[in-house]
């Protein structure tokens, strides 16, 4: 035995089923086991961020000479077993090992911003420079002009990856024409998409790639001074940021006179307090500067007047860290991925009912049957897909019939959906189309700032109108009234917040209307969700078990032991907890 | 202002003066210190320097991080976004709220050993429905396990 890696997938995902407990546990059985000692500097186990397919955490590399071998769903009473037979004795645990879905998930991705997320060690800088860190930082400084690094990042025609896909290189453009000696660059980490979880992964798997990419941009643009700013949900990323940072820092590619040049550059992270519209650019900037983060009308657009009145560039997380590949490997080899229009890759998160939920990177233009069948697996429970939603509360919901659609920004713009930041939550059979968009606008209407009145009124009102029809009262005149209120809500909000929160409305309206119908004329809930419109009851399967009636919070389940209990409709609140604990499929619901 | 807050409240101040001044900054110290923004506190900071308390409230009220009212020893906090909420959050919402007896729009419970809060989504979408308590991050969860760590919790008061 020459050499031991042991890799642990500690992302937030990987925390929270126990990843830290697992790669304690390999450290002590690799004490006790006397290797450690033997092999000394050879004898390797670290965490990694994450690798993507986090619904079989505890993911653990295990690389023996060179050999790697990856286990899945792994606890820490495990790892004895692995040192033991694994490690010691050379036998693989074949029923502990990946199994082929797992390798179908990976198989149509290509994988560049997540490249290195579940490799390296991401609280170490050494651990990415020695992965080919921070070479586009010296390609750029010692062998490019700052127009030339600008002319590649326009002609890859990087697309924005926060939402509306707007080309990077032409705001680099204008913030750098625009008069003013000192210039801003803020790395937009708000992902306050409810389903979108890419950039959180980059942050805490990758810190260095989104730093690398806002050094490279300085240069271009002659910036001073950069801001990251992150949400406060999102703990862990920022605890390593401030390490990459402060490592950059040390080894002098933040501060002044970076890598022996004339150029000064450094970072500050700035935490977000808890507001969707923060990540509108202009309320971003808002609260920045410690104010109430509302937007503003633009044009002046921030490339002109941005950060405390200065030129500013504002860039999505993940459009910043596809920067240094872009420069390492040239505009023409990024122009080959993707398609025409939207070229490169995009990550995704994909969530709701399907089996491999996770992060996925694909190149645009993979259809949508691509990424839900054969990189996801399928639905779960093989119940049938009814929508997968894209784009978060600014986007719609996309029916089976454009299954084979090519994702791209363009082409889910033209189905009435947005690409956003890339969260893509899949809908089933067992999902109510009029609750998802009622789901949607509860929080657009709640992170509405208020700022504007077709916004801070009209959602609130479509909000009103989704409840009267789940609540069985809607009228025959509400789908149209709906379909007005969306479109004069589009047509006159100040920001993206307000222009977008009616697409889930329309998008339902567009493609499941007999839904919505069947709520308002026949006062049923076809896939059963919305509470007023169902009633629980219980079945002949029932076997008098009496868990449900135990677990009734409001005493309306009656019945003998081994005898069919009964549920009293008067008394019932329709809280589903009986349906939760019934081990025979006898509870119901109509 | 007892000796050991003015203590806290003199080191936050002199941060925020060292760091050009930001009022979230300031909100966010003030709660790490006491958990939420207390009134008095607040206008200790507005004699001093010099800005109205309605611009620390038009801040605080804007961002659902800060707490303008005590909270309760321990927080359990149900992720509400998307993928959670169709694998069932609102459930577990509701099953926490009734195992405390909240009821309306309380929050907290009255002897302040629980808080129940939603978040809008902390990004751990693919472990889904998901359950924070005091900032742990529980996955896959259901409503037998959330109630499983309750009882622990009340145990160990």
């Amino acid at each position: 035995m020459k050499s031991i890696i042991v890799k642990v997938c500690m992302g937030t995902g990987g925390i929270a089923v126990g990843g830290k407990e697992v790669l304690d546990a390999f450290r002590e059985e690799l004490a006790l086991a006397g290797i450690s000692a033997s092999l000394g500097e050879n004898c390797l186990t670290h965490r990694v961020g994450c690798r993507g397919l986090c619904a079989r955490d505890v993911l653990v590399d295990v690389v023996v000479d060179n050999e790697k071998v990856t286990y899945q769903y792994i606890k820490p009473q495990m790892v004895r077993r692995i040192v033991n037979e694994h490690i010691i004795g050379g036998n693989t645990i074949k029923e502990w090992v990946v199994d082929e879905d797992y390798h179908n998930f990976y198989r149509k991705q290509i994988r560049l911003v997540l490249s290195r997320c579940g490799s390296i060690d991401p609280e170490d800088i050494s651990s990415y420079i020695n992965a080919g860190g921070y070479e586009a930082l010296r390609k750029a400084l010692f062998s490019m002009t700052p127009d030339e690094v600008l002319e590649e990042i326009k002609r890859a025609n990087l697309r924005g990856r926060g939402g509306a896909g707007f080309p990077a290189g032409v705001k680099w453009e204008y913030t750098k024409k625009s008069p003013g000696k000192i210039k801003y660059i803020i790395a937009n980490g708000d992902e306050g998409d409810p389903g979108a979880f890419m950039d959180r992964s980059v942050m805490e798997g990758d810190p260095h790639s989104l730093i690398e990419g806002m050094i490279i941009c300085a240069y271009a643009i002659g910036a001073q001074m950069g801001f990251i700013y992150v949400r406060q949900e999102y703990p862990l990323a920022v605890e390593r940021l401030e390490k990459a940072v402060s490592q950059a820092r040390e080894r002098g590619l933040l501060g002044k006179g970076i890598l022996g040049k004339d150029f000064d550059f450094d970072i500050r992270l700035k935490l977000g307090a808890g507001a969707f519209v923060c990540g509108e650019e202009t309320a971003l900037i808002a609260s920045i500067e410690g104010k109430r983060g509302m937007p503003r009308s633009r044009p002046p657009f921030p490339a002109e007047r941005g950060l405390w009145g200065m030129p500013t560039v504002i860039n999505n997380v993940e459009t910043l860290a596809n920067v240094p590949y872009i420069i390492k490997n040239g505009a023409d080899w990024f122009l080959s991925i993707g398609t025409k229009s939207s070229p490169g890759t995009k990550v995704f998160s994909l969530t709701g009912k399907i089996k491999n939920t996770g992060l996925i990177e694909v190149p645009m233009g993979i259809t949508l049957r691509e990424i839900i069948y054969d990189i996801g697996g399928g639905i779960l429970g093989d119940r049938k897909f009814k929508a997968v939603q894209t784009g978060g509360p600014s986007g719609g919901c996309i029916p089976a019939e454009y299954l084979d659609l090519p994702v791209d920004f363009d082409s889910l713009t033209s189905v009435g959906s947005i690409m956003g930041s890339g969260g893509m939550v899949v809908l089933d059979e067992t999902d109510c189309m009029v609750n998802v968009a009622k789901f949607f606008l509860e929080f657009t209407q709640a992170e509405s700032c208020g700022k504007c009145v077709p916004c801070r009124i009209g959602t609130r009102r479509l909000l009103e109108i989704l409840e009267r029809i789940t609540g069985g009262k809607g009228k025959p005149e509400d789908i149209e009234l709906l379909e007005d209120l969306s479109h004069d809500i589009k047509a006159t909000s100040l920001c993206g917040l307000g222009q977008t929160a009616p697409n889930p409305v329309l998008s339902t309206i567009k493609y499941f209307r007999d839904e919505y119908e069947a709520h308002i004329y026949d006062l049923k809930c076809p896939s059963k969700v919305c509470k007023d419109l169902i009633t629980y009851f219980i079945g002949d399967s029932c076997t008098g078990c009496t868990a449900c009636l135990r677990v009734c919070p409001a005493g309306a389940i009656t019945g003998e032991k081994k005898k069919l209990h009964k549920i009293n409709q008067d008394l019932c609140i329709k809280c589903g907890a009986c349906l939760d604990v019934c081990k025979f499929n006898a509870v119901l619901k109509a | 202002m007892s000796e050991i807050h003015s203590e806290a409240l003199n080191e936050i101040l002199s941060r925020y003066i060292s760091q050009e001044g930001n009022i979230i900054s300031l909100l966010q110290d003030i709660q790490e210190s006491f958990g939420y923004i207390p009134e008095d506190v607040v206008k200790w900071f507005s004699k001093r320097l010099g800005i109205p308390p309605s611009r620390f409230f038009s801040v605080a009220t804007f961002y659902a991080q800060f707490h303008l009212k005590p909270r309760g020893k321990n927080i359990i906090t149900v992720c509400s976004g998307t993928a959670c909420y169709v694998k069932g959050a609102q459930r577990l919402l509701s099953t926490v709220r009734r195992e405390l007896n909240l009821l309306g729009e309380e929050d907290t419970t009255p002897d302040r050993i629980f808080t129940v809060e939603r978040v809008n989504c902390i990004g751990a979408c693919s472990i889904a429905p998901v359950f924070l308590i005091n900032k742990k991050v529980y996955g896959n969860a259901t409503s037998d396990k959330l109630l499983r760590e309750i009882k622990h919790l009340k145990k160990g008061d």
